[in-house]
């Protein structure tokens, strides 16, 4: 598939957050959107997620037939949507029957992100890195073609930083599209950097 | 589709019972209503027996109230939510799913438990089977209501008050409709009781579109 913002403003409260974005994405391509705190990286995505009513604009996605691009994408922000009485398979598992077409199995997507003892403990003893890595399995649980991340990073370990960046790889390297608003560098050999409010 | 109504209905389910969860809260508060009334009435046996079906409605209606706050606000805060906005099942099941949820840890073991707790307001055998009926049949409509307003208030917090004052008015009728077709000696009962599984179907219906359309847009 392929994403195309052309001209997107969005408003919160009636107060303009950006106006006038434009830019594409292509498939295997790495967009990372940086600014300050505040200049609208997180409704950017919430903009293309459809959380958030376009002011102006476009967003268009080509490519993917009969779907709607909200069937097409994950998204993994700072609410992290999982639930902390469940363990992290069953969270996985709901994750994997909501959003269809199921990719990795549980187990084996927890191994890749690095948590392969940690499948039948409730989320709430897990830490923020281990709770990231978690919401972070579900881009391999459910095959979806862009993946929406913001700030992907955020209380991960080197060893995790490694491992993300390795499973952002093998998603570039099979066709996918990445948008993440990051304020530290994507570990992502040439990506693209946007850069908002400036 | 089928698929995400059942996960969704299942993983309710297990967060009812689990630490925290809301499952035997209503079913106590319940009990608790119904056990305070006799107290407050004083032991007129037979003033008892005459409202009694009242009793189990009235105190079901609260009961069902306790915990609608935490339908979809839980997961809205959570992020859960917008893991269903980008479901291709569309919300209305997500909301029929979490609604169907809601009312088997609820409204179900209300109708289930209510011959036995009818024993404390002193219903004869006809108006304990009857108002137990009434009840299985009625409170999913309690449940879709409820679900309008636990939608429009999911983005704010504490906002329990909200919601009693939105779907109060609503579950009027599902009341009246529900306590006739409880009262044996009401010579339209029976016409009661089909009027209720109407409101049932059609609070269902109502419910589910009313809900999705306040919360697809993401609470804003």
């Amino acid at each position: 598939m392929q994403l195309a913002v052309d001209n997107l403003a969005c408003r919160r409260a009636g107060r303009r957050v950006f106006d006038g974005l434009s830019f594409t994405l292509r498939p295997g391509e790495a967009l990372a959107v940086t600014g300050r705190n505040g200049a609208g990286k997180s409704t950017l995505i919430a903009a293309i997620a459809g959380f958030v009513p376009r002011h102006a604009g476009e967003i268009r996605a080509t490519g993917i037939g009969e779907r709607s691009l909200s069937e097409c994408l994950h998204l993994v922000g700072h609410r992290d949507g999982l639930k902390a009485s469940l363990t992290a398979e069953e969270n996985l598992a709901f994750a994997a029957s909501i959003l269809g077409g199921p990719r990795l199995g549980t187990d084996e997507a927890l191994a890749r992100v690095g948590l392969p003892g940690a499948a039948h403990l409730p989320v709430a003893f897990l830490s923020a890195g281990q709770r990231r890595r978690v919401a972070l399995a579900r881009l391999l649980v459910a095959q979806r073609p862009l993946w929406l991340l913001d700030e992907p990073l955020t209380a991960l370990d080197a060893a995790g930083q490694g491992l993300l960046a390795g499973i952002m790889a093998e998603h570039l390297g099979g066709g996918g599209l990445i948008l993440a608003a990051t304020h530290a560098p994507l570990p992502i050999e040439g990506a693209r950097e946007f850069r908002l409010g400036a | 589709m089928m698929r995400t109504f059942l996960a969704l209905v299942r993983r309710d389910l297990a967060l009812a019972t689990r630490v925290g969860g809301a499952g035997g809260l209503s079913l106590v508060f319940f009990l608790m209503v119904v056990t305070l009334i006799p107290f407050g009435l004083g032991p007129d046996l037979n003033l008892l027996s005459r409202i009694g079906p009242a009793i189990l409605w009235i105190a079901g209606v609260l009961a069902t109230l306790i915990g609608l706050d935490r339908l979809f606000q839980a997961d809205e805060e959570d992020g859960s939510l917008d893991l269903m906005r980008l479901s291709p099942a569309p919300f209305e099941v997500v909301v029929l799913a979490k609604a169907t949820a809601h009312w088997l840890a609820t409204g179900l073991p209300l109708a289930v438990f209510a011959p036995l707790f009818g024993l404390l307001v002193a219903l004869e055998p006809a108006a304990l089977a009857r108002t137990a009926l009434s009840l299985l049949i009625g409170t999913p409509a309690l449940t879709f209501a409820g679900a309008i307003g636990a939608a429009l208030a999911a983005s704010i917090r504490r906002g329990g008050l909200v919601i009693a004052i939105l779907v109060v008015p609503l579950m009027v009728p599902t009341l009246i409709f529900g306590v006739a077709a409880g009262d044996p000696t009401n010579p339209a009962s029976a016409q009661a009781l089909t009027i209720l599984a109407a409101l049932t179907l059609a609070t269902g219906a109502i419910g589910c579109i009313g809900a999705a359309a306040a919360l697809r847009g993401g609470g804003e």
